[in-house]
């Protein structure tokens, strides 16, 4: 079978490619160039830099597989930067790596891939795809090293890309992933880990959101939960839900420390409380993606409101319109709006959407 | 058996010139410069070169400057023109919107420096009509540079014409040779320019070794400085086993050029026309009548060149989009953009170039693999489901 495996040029993806090139697959390595890399230099951010696309072009070499490079910077601007960006300007914490996966490697490079042969497309995600016998229907599964698991990011793959999709990282650990890329002799087998958002430089999202749409970058008032103005600020942009540092207010005038507890971008205040006040117990949430089709009536899950999140019990029920609703058996710190919720039987995940 | 059509990219060594670089390397390791028997080896073994490459354009030996390549050629010939004529008060250049990026980034270089520069459009037929260089002409233009051969589309232009028009207005003439030389019979004094760039790769050279012709007496200033190498020209100790590599390269071309034209042009000839005949929407960009032997270049409707591209290497088929030097970059060819073209026909595009060791089964293989291929990608397209479909943002 012919396959395609998206190359970043990290350890989990080469690993990926080594694996099927060993069990026998036809594999072609493809890396996508998501964005102009000139302009930046050598100040982007960690994932799919040219270093990362050279990396990945060394470990193709290596495993004796054709590798290409192929331009997706005006898909993924469509698909993945201008939803970055306007998220932020509205108040929201987007997750730009879920839209990644579903509107771009599963999406378009699915498509190319068909193009060159090419029957599935496989990624380093630490996910599990299985097919049920008895339905034929596919379920997306944590990676088996709890610490290393992304299905999270994947929660809105359809019925169809699931069946193209292959993760053959997802049933072995971090370690033994870089233990085999050492026995393989792969260039990257010691390369850190990435962690930032690959198409933001330094890190430093609020900039380039403001590079990005100026009108943002308008200040306002951060206010307590009662409206009384503790302090100004830059631009709603600059703030996410949970938020404690960078408020530049004083303790003098908050008493104890204060937390981000909402963003209203109509009128651009930022809402600040105590920690108890981040606790919620339920969620809405739209764009909603059911793995298996969505279910009749509110079940019983575990739901996780963000990738570092230990899945909480909960009742989701759905909801008109492709939306939601999650009641937490417990409450909840710092629901998030714009982050994915996605809901869990076990390790399998049954849906998920976009927090309200 | 993988088949090589990128000739215009990179070629395959002759046996030859294989042959002639190994041996150099192993026993001619002397200096050039050096005054004892070892270098006095290596200086005769640059010489004997410089006669072959001289021979192959009709130019003297004395007139061959030896240097890293096409690029370093290119430089070479328009920023030392540059440096040369700056005292004079001369602060223009023009060159065609279709040469190579060795020439137009080197444009670009010097106009952050305060040069003025001129491209001059072509049409559809990739050909530079001559009159328009003249109403880009200034009276203090130092520099037409011109390509003999475009490397995507392999149209000849009319140097000659372009050359007499440069020089009626006190101007010096280059042009880049390095997808004709060795193609096409090439003869400096005809052409009537002051300078001529090429590259032993595209000729069946080694890498790394490239010739820039300067006519006696043009003023031009060194790129390289240091010792006094190349009669004072290009300093930096010789590339002694690629040098003669080139020499061989340019030796074996002049040789062959009659059979080795018509051999490759009957080929591309029957691949092209095949390819026209048998796969529907298609179209040759450029004049089909003034262009280098073994070029074609392609498009094919609905279909973009990069999956293409793609798929064909995968069937063991190598060709191109067009420039190698452009690859990974989201910009349709500027050469088939400056002929007028949409983005979307550039972008649908594919360059096929023979050469050397292109055989009729090589042809036959690629024939067998193009037809079924695009019409697999124009189903894909058609299935609605192609980001390809959408408009294209930079269309226009």
């Amino acid at each position: 079978m012919r396959i395609v495996v998206a190359m970043s040029g990290g350890v989990d993806s080469s690993v990926a490619a080594a694996l099927l090139a060993e069990q026998g697959h036809d594999v072609v390595g493809v890396s996508m160039q998501l964005y102009d890399q000139r302009e930046g230099q050598t100040s982007f951010g960690s994932c799919c830099t040219l270093d990362d696309l050279h990396d990945a072009r060394r470990v193709a070499a290596a495993i004796n597989i054709p590798h290409y490079i192929l331009n997706f910077e005006r898909q993924f601007d469509e698909h993945v930067v201008s939803n970055f960006v306007s998220e932020y300007a509205r108040g929201r914490t987007p997750l730009p790596c879920a839209r990644c996966n579903s509107d771009l490697k599963f999406a378009t490079l699915v498509e190319r891939a068909r193009g060159f042969g090419a029957d599935a497309v496989a990624t380093g995600h630490y996910a599990r795809v299985e097919r049920e016998p008895a339905t034929g229907r596919y379920l997306l599964k944590r990676g088996t090293d709890a610490s290393k698991d992304q299905a999270y990011f994947l929660f809105s793959l359809t019925q169809a890309q699931l069946a193209q999709a292959i993760f053959p990282v997802g049933d072995r650990a971090k370690d033994g992933v870089r233990e085999y890329a050492r026995h393989r002799r792969l260039p990257v087998a010691d390369k850190p880990d990435s962690q930032d958002i690959c198409f933001v430089p330094d890190d430093d999202y609020a900039s380039f959101v403001q590079k990005r749409a100026p009108a943002t970058a308008q200040p306002g008032v951060i206010v307590d939960q009662s409206g009384r103005v503790l302090g100004r600020h830059d631009g709603i942009h600059r703030f996410t839900v949970g938020q404690r540092k960078g408020l530049g207010l004083s303790s003098s005038s908050t008493g104890d420390p204060v937390y981000v507890l909402a963003l209203h971008p109509g009128d651009r205040q930022v809402v600040v409380g105590p920690r108890p006040a981040l606790a919620r117990t339920a969620l809405t949430a739209s764009g909603v993606n059911w793995i298996v089709g969505e279910p009749t009536g509110p079940q019983r899950a575990t739901a996780q409101i963000r990738h570092r999140h230990p899945a909480a019990p909960a009742r989701v029920g759905p909801l008109a319109g492709q939306r939601a609703e999650v009641v937490f058996d417990e409450p909840q710190m710092a629901i998030t709006p714009g982050q994915a919720v996605v809901f869990y039987d076990g390790d399998a995940v049954v849906g998920g959407g976009w927090i309200d | 058996m993988r088949v090589y059509f990128d000739y215009n990219a990179t070629t395959p060594l002759a046996a030859d010139v294989i042959e002639a670089v190994a041996v150099t390397s192993r026993d001619l390791y002397g200096n050039a410069s050096s005054v004892h028997h070892f270098g006095q080896q290596a200086k005769a073994a640059i010489d004997d070169a410089r006669s072959l490459v001289a021979r192959l354009l009709n130019g003297d030996p004395s007139e061959i400057v030896f240097t890293s390549g096409g690029t370093e050629s290119d430089n070479f010939a328009i920023r030392g023109v540059a440096e040369a004529l700056e005292p004079t008060g001369r602060r223009h250049l023009v060159a065609s919107a279709i040469e190579h990026e060795a020439v137009l980034n080197t444009f670009k270089a010097l106009a952050r420096r305060g040069w003025r520069t001129t491209l001059v459009p072509v049409g559809p037929s990739g050909i530079l009509e001559p009159e328009r260089v003249r109403d880009a002409m200034a009276d203090d233009t130092a520099l037409v540079s011109v390509m003999h051969a475009n490397n995507e589309i392999g149209t000849i232009q009319p140097i000659a014409h372009v050359a007499a028009i440069a020089h009626e207005r006190g101007a010096l003439m280059h042009t880049d040779a390095v997808q004709s030389a060795g193609k096409i019979p090439i003869d400096v004094r005809a052409l009537g320019v002051d300078l001529l760039a090429l590259s032993g790769h595209k000729l069946n050279g080694p890498k790394g070794a490239g010739a820039l012709w300067v006519k006696r007496g043009t003023r031009l200033q060194p790129l390289l400085t240091g010792g006094k190498h190349e009669r004072n020209r290009r300093a930096g100790t010789e590339n002694v086993p690629a040098i003669v590599g080139l020499g061989i390269a340019a030796g074996l071309a002049a040789q062959k050029m009659t059979t080795e034209t018509a051999r490759v042009g009957a080929l591309r000839d029957r691949l092209e026309g095949d390819i026209l005949a048998r796969v529907s929407g298609t179209a040759v960009n450029g004049s089909r009548e003034f262009r280098v032997p073994n070029t074609t270049n392609i498009s094919f409707d609905r279909v973009e060149a990069e999956s293409l591209l793609i798929a064909l290497d995968l069937e063991g088929v190598a060709v191109s989009t067009g420039s190698a030097c452009s690859s990974g970059t989201l910009e349709p060819s500027h050469v088939l953009r400056a002929m007028g073209f949409s983005a979307h026909r550039a972008q649908n595009s594919l360059r096929f170039s023979l050469g050397l060791f292109s055989t009729e089964e090589e042809v036959d293989r690629v024939l067998a693999a193009l037809p079924g291929l695009v019409d697999k990608l124009r189903r894909l397209t058609l299935s609605g489901r192609s980001p390809q479909q959408r408009p294209l943002a930079k269309e226009g």
